[in-house]
């Protein structure tokens, strides 16, 4: 099981890495969606993986799971709503005012910097 | 008055006259007058303490970890500076409100000036070395604002500028010493430090620290090499050059010289740099200062010249030559201050400032005359006037050092110093006042009314009351400099006089007055001389480092930081890879403390399926509608883990987040592209691909590792959930842990989260009110529409599943506290619901029916959180203290009421409102000029039926594929 989810959370981290590294806004924004996945289940394990002991107070129980990750996953994941939305915004209107989706700066004196995109918007 | 109230009134009193400038100018400088005077008549309140020899302290401790406390301290020294800051302040300001012309922003220049004012009384009455740095800046920033005053005039914003930078760096270098003197003394404060003479000049740190501190004062008293910024300065309107370059900023690097003599004079270090600068700047301030032909720029080096002398005169270290400089810093103040008003007066009249324009003066403007001649003769060192004392004393100490084992070094110098400074007063008086009347001048001169000529003649009377009784300042001189030397050196009892008898400071006084007489005379071959001479211009200089200093850094920093975003992550990526590495191996690892748990089939099955999306999403990625749908399902499985690992709350809030997310996306990929272009080269790709396995690799790694062992410590959720019920009143640990033990932490988050969703309101309106509006609303959508834009089916069960949405949110916020629900969760589902009434029944039916605006939403959120906690204030609880009791009111069963909840429905409320701001503002930038947005839902598009011609081809051009 604990194999399972460290795995999981490499292969979220490799690929969201991958995907930051692009060359478009779109791919980096995936990207940085699936690290936040891998961030918040790397803090989620932090409280170490218990099945079946949700950290609701009940008589005769004993054993629950470590609320406090949790506590900071579930603001964390409403936070990186809100990010995602600000990064996204600020992506839209670079393109919808650059007719260019490209994350990196062109390279000065570079006329193919211009997106081949400008005619197609259109 | 409290020392407090002296320092502080200036500062509060600035708020008023920018504030109150359609009061008129009148009451602007009234105010700024009366608020001045306050504050000299509260610091003369000391005045008694300070003639008794008390020094007067205030403390109050400010940041004390770092040794930064909130003390003042008023000796004789800091009396004498602050009665010169606030009483030629009050001449300033009664000079200035006539000065200023009626275009110029009368409360804005009291501002700057009270500003300026309160900083140099903090510089002189502080006593702590930290906090004077404050002031120090301060009075960088506020003399930046006053010099740069007029704004229109390019002069005066590189005048601002150039002083800015070389007293800025001069700050910079100060800091630096100044932390390295607290250091090794072991305080900041300045009564210790003035005690532990011995201590610091024992320290290998002493010289650094000397040299830093000598930058920062050299740089602000405009000593060589940093004397160029201050004849640039003088762009600014007269009154601030009076004030500034005459009694108060260029005085502040004085005014520590004199403040640290007790424990960094006395060194041979301190005696070469300290006389060695201010010998050059005197004899240089004096030889330029002959030759300018501007009244403004001659008065200006004569300022470095006589700051020049000062400096020398406290570098030679003994007790005379720090009462000679006690003296003229005194005299200086009297005569500079009255003559920079009367060129100001000149200026004002006759419209120029060019002496060689000016001449015959003496009639036309008899009153002026008379000032600028009487304080022009004390500079020169005329007897009688307050000018020949200090200056003989100048030339009695001067005769008595030995620099670099040359014994007329320093006298013939100074003698050449005082030489040219009695040539430039004499030329002053003879070229603007005396000789023939000219036939036309820039404006018809004439005497100004008593408020021009009001301050600097009263200023000529101090020189002439201390140029004629000398006995009448002499205690007061004396008392200062016994404040200046500290325990290190007893008074000089030398008196001040006239009369000392045939001495050589004599001479050399004779020498130098004769000798002006003859410059003079001998001008017009001088300054041929001068004008064919070769020299270099301090501004080209200090404009060439500039540039250097730009091009240089401009060549590391577009290198570094050339605006490609990937290299940057890139770089950022295998920099923490290393460093994470590094602490790999330099650690040691303990052996697996707990069993690895077996995996049943659901578990490998849900495993499977969110490798595989991830795969894909990194295989597929080009294609972003499918991207999206692979990214929910990586969500969908997050969630559903979150649900296998005991995490209720956590598995509604990903999941509720998952859909609102892809919602987002789906609208900005609306106007994105569709596809992604393929750009980048196999190899780069080879290269990410490398970094983000080694990334993948180590984050499995490091969560392989922890999830194996047990924590080091005991967690503090142990803690929690034993309280949890008992204090907080639920049971739903994770919720009593949102909304009560660390409610502090949701309120933060709540507010940035409202602070995103208002960004990106913003934003969207800064879009739609640019070009960008033009090319929006022309857009033409590169799928095929629907004709059907609200489909009936959806429209109604929207509007049927609505309010079941809406009680499925409020059971799950109420429930919160006990079951997994709460704030969040319930905030998510209930924008889930309306958005999905935007989506069915259109954007302009939705916004018709909505009665609050979501920034209110947000506001209402942030505000009832807010009031919650301040609540427990009233009951003397710290900020979001919760209670909570059980009611029962029959027939229902006993509930709770717990003001937790009251918290949570503000954590509700900004959650609603900063989803639903977000997606509608989203939605805003969707609507287009030919697809108008019915206000009736369930409608049918009959456009779509209509035969197009170009349908087929109008939307072949697919982006980038």
């Amino acid at each position: 099981m604990e194999f399972l989810v460290a795995s999981a959370i490499g292969l979220l981290t490799a690929s969201g890495l991958y995907l930051t590294l692009r060359m478009r806004t779109f791919p980096v924004i995936m990207g940085i969606s699936l690290l936040t996945y891998a961030v918040n289940i790397f803090l989620f394990a932090s409280g170490r993986l218990v099945v079946g002991a949700p950290p609701i107070l009940s008589d005769g129980v004993t054993t629950y799971t470590d609320p406090l990750p949790q506590a900071l996953v579930l603001t964390a994941i409403v936070i990186s709503f809100g990010m995602t939305a600000v990064v996204v915004m600020i992506a839209l209107g670079a393109y919808l005012g650059g007719k260019d989706d490209r994350v990196d700066d062109p390279v000065p004196g570079d006329a193919s910097g211009k997106s081949s995109q400008a005619e197609d918007m259109a | 008055m409290s020392l407090f109230l002296v320092v502080a009134l200036p500062f509060l009193g600035a708020l008023l006259p920018g504030l109150m400038n359609s009061a008129g100018r009148q009451a602007c400088a009234g105010l700024t007058f009366t608020v001045t005077l306050a504050a000299f008549i509260g610091l003369l309140t000391n005045l008694p303490a300070v003639l008794a020899g008390d020094l007067v302290t205030a403390r109050f401790d400010w940041i004390p970890v770092v040794g930064l406390n909130f003390t003042l301290m008023l000796d004789g020294l800091g009396f004498f500076f602050a009665c010169l800051i606030l009483g030629i302040g009050l001449l300033i300001i009664t000079y200035a409100r006539h000065y200023l012309a009626r275009e110029d922003n009368m409360g804005e220049f009291f501002t700057y000036l009270l500003l300026f004012q309160g900083a140099m009384v903090g510089i002189v009455l502080s006593d702590n070395i930290l906090l004077l740095l404050v002031f120090w800046e301060l009075t960088s920033l506020s003399s930046f604002l006053l010099i740069g005053y007029w704004k229109h005039l390019p002069e005066g914003r590189q005048g601002a500028r150039m002083a800015l930078t070389v007293t800025g760096m001069g700050g910079l270098a100060m800091i630096g010493g100044m932390l390295i003197l607290g250091n090794i003394v072991g305080s900041y404060d300045l009564s210790v430090i003035l005690q532990n003479r011995a201590v610091i000049q024992a320290s290998p740190l002493y010289l650094p620290a000397l040299i830093l501190i000598l930058l920062g004062c050299f740089a602000k008293s405009a000593q060589f090499p940093f004397h160029f910024w201050l004849p640039h300065a003088m762009a600014a309107p007269t009154p601030v050059s009076a004030y500034l370059h005459s009694a108060t900023m260029v005085k502040a690097g004085i005014f520590l010289m004199a403040r640290m003599w007790p424990v960094l004079s006395g060194t041979p270090e301190w005696f070469v740099i300290v006389t060695g600068a201010g010998l050059i700047t005197m004899v240089l301030g004096a030889v330029i200062a002959l030759f300018k032909h501007d009244l403004k720029a001659l008065l200006a080096f004569s300022t470095v010249s006589h700051l020049g002398l000062i400096t020398m005169l406290l570098g030679t270290g003994t007790a005379f030559g720090a009462m000679a400089a006690v003296f003229h810093i005194l005299n200086h103040a009297t005569f500079k201050a009255a003559l920079f008003m009367s060129a100001g007066i000149i200026d004002h009249e006759t419209g120029t400032r060019d002496i060689r324009v000016l001449g015959g003066l003496r009639r036309l403007m008899p009153v002026t005359f008379v000032i600028a001649s009487i304080a022009a003769l004390s500079m020169a060192g005329i007897p009688l006037l307050n000018g020949f004392l200090s200056k003989e004393m100048m030339l009695d100490e001067a005769y008595r050092t030995v620099l670099f084992d040359t014994v007329w070094l320093v006298p013939a110098l100074a003698t050449v110093g005082a030489l040219f400074s009695a040539g430039y007063c004499f030329r002053l008086i003879g070229h603007t006042f005396l000789g023939p009347v000219r036939d036309s001048y820039p404006a018809k001169p004439h005497d100004p009314g008593f408020g021009l000529w009001g301050p600097p003649a009263f200023l000529t009377v101090l020189v002439v009351v201390i140029g004629i009784a000398p006995f009448l300042a002499e205690p007061f001189v004396k008392l200062v400099t016994a404040s200046v030397l500290g325990d290190t050196a007893t008074l000089p009892t030398a008196h001040v006089k006239i009369w000392h008898g045939l001495t050589p400071a004599l001479y050399m006084s004779v020498v130098a007055v004769v000798g002006g007489l003859l410059i003079l005379l001998a001008y017009r071959p001088l300054l041929r001389l001068w004008d064919a001479a070769p020299r270099p211009e301090a501004k080209d200089i200090f404009e060439r480092i500039i540039a250097f200093s730009v091009a240089a850094s401009q060549a590391v920093i577009l290198r570094l930081h050339n605006g490609a975003f990937s290299r940057y992550a890139a770089i950022g990526v295998v920099a923490i890879l290393v460093a994470g590495y590094f602490a790999w191996v330099t650690g040691t690892m303990d052996a697996p403390t707990r069993m690895m748990q077996s995996a049943n089939w659901v578990a490998i099955a849900g495993w499977a399926m969110l490798m595989a999306a991830g795969c894909a999403l990194v295989l597929l990625h080009r294609n972003r509608l499918l991207a999206l749908i692979l990214i929910g399902i990586v969500g969908l499985m997050v969630s559903v883990g979150f649900v296998y690992f005991s995490a209720p709350d956590l598995a509604m809030t990903q999941f509720t987040v998952e859909v609102v997310t892809i919602i987002l996306l789906l609208l900005a990929l609306n106007f994105l592209p569709n596809q992604t272009p393929i750009e980048s080269t196999v190899l780069r790709r080879i290269r990410d691909a490398g970094i983000a396995i080694a990334g993948g690799l180590a984050t499995m790694a490091l969560s392989w590792h922890f999830l194996m062992r047990d924590a080091v410590t005991t967690p503090i959720s142990e803690f929690h959930l034993a309280n949890a019920y008992k204090g907080g009143g639920g049971t739903n640990v994770v919720n009593v842990i949102l909304v009560d033990f660390r409610g502090f932490d949701t309120f933060g988050e709540i507010i940035v989260l409202g602070i995103a969703a208002l960004l990106i309101y913003a934003l969207t309106e800064t879009l739609l009110d640019g070009p960008v509006r033009a090319r929006l609303l022309n857009r033409q959508p590169d799928q095929p529409r629907a004709g059907d834009m609200h489909p009936m089916m959806m429209v109604v069960l929207t509007r049927v599943i609505m309010p079941v949405v809406m009680i499925a949110a409020v059971y799950i916020f109420l429930r919160g506290h006990n079951e997994p629900g709460g704030g969040f969760i319930a905030g998510l589902i209930a924008s889930i619901g309306m958005v999905m009434q935007y989506m069915a029944s259109g954007f302009s039916w939705a916004s018709a029916r909505l009665r609050y605006p979501y920034h209110g939403v947000i506001g209402a959120g942030v505000l009832i959180a807010g009031l919650t906690g301040i609540g427990s204030w009233f009951v003397t609880k710290p900020f979001l203290t919760s209670d909570f009791m059980y009611v029962r009111i029959p027939p229902f069963e006993k509930f709770e009421l717990a003001t937790a909840a009251l918290f949570d429905l503000g954590v509700f409320l900004a959650v609603v409102g900063a989803v639903m701001l977000t997606l509608e503002s989203f939605s805003r930038l969707a609507r287009t000029v030919d697809r108008r947005d019915s206000e009736h839902a369930m409608d049918i598009d009959p456009s779509r039926d209509e035969p197009e011609g170009d349908e087929p081809t109008r939307n072949t051009a697919k982006e980038g594929v």
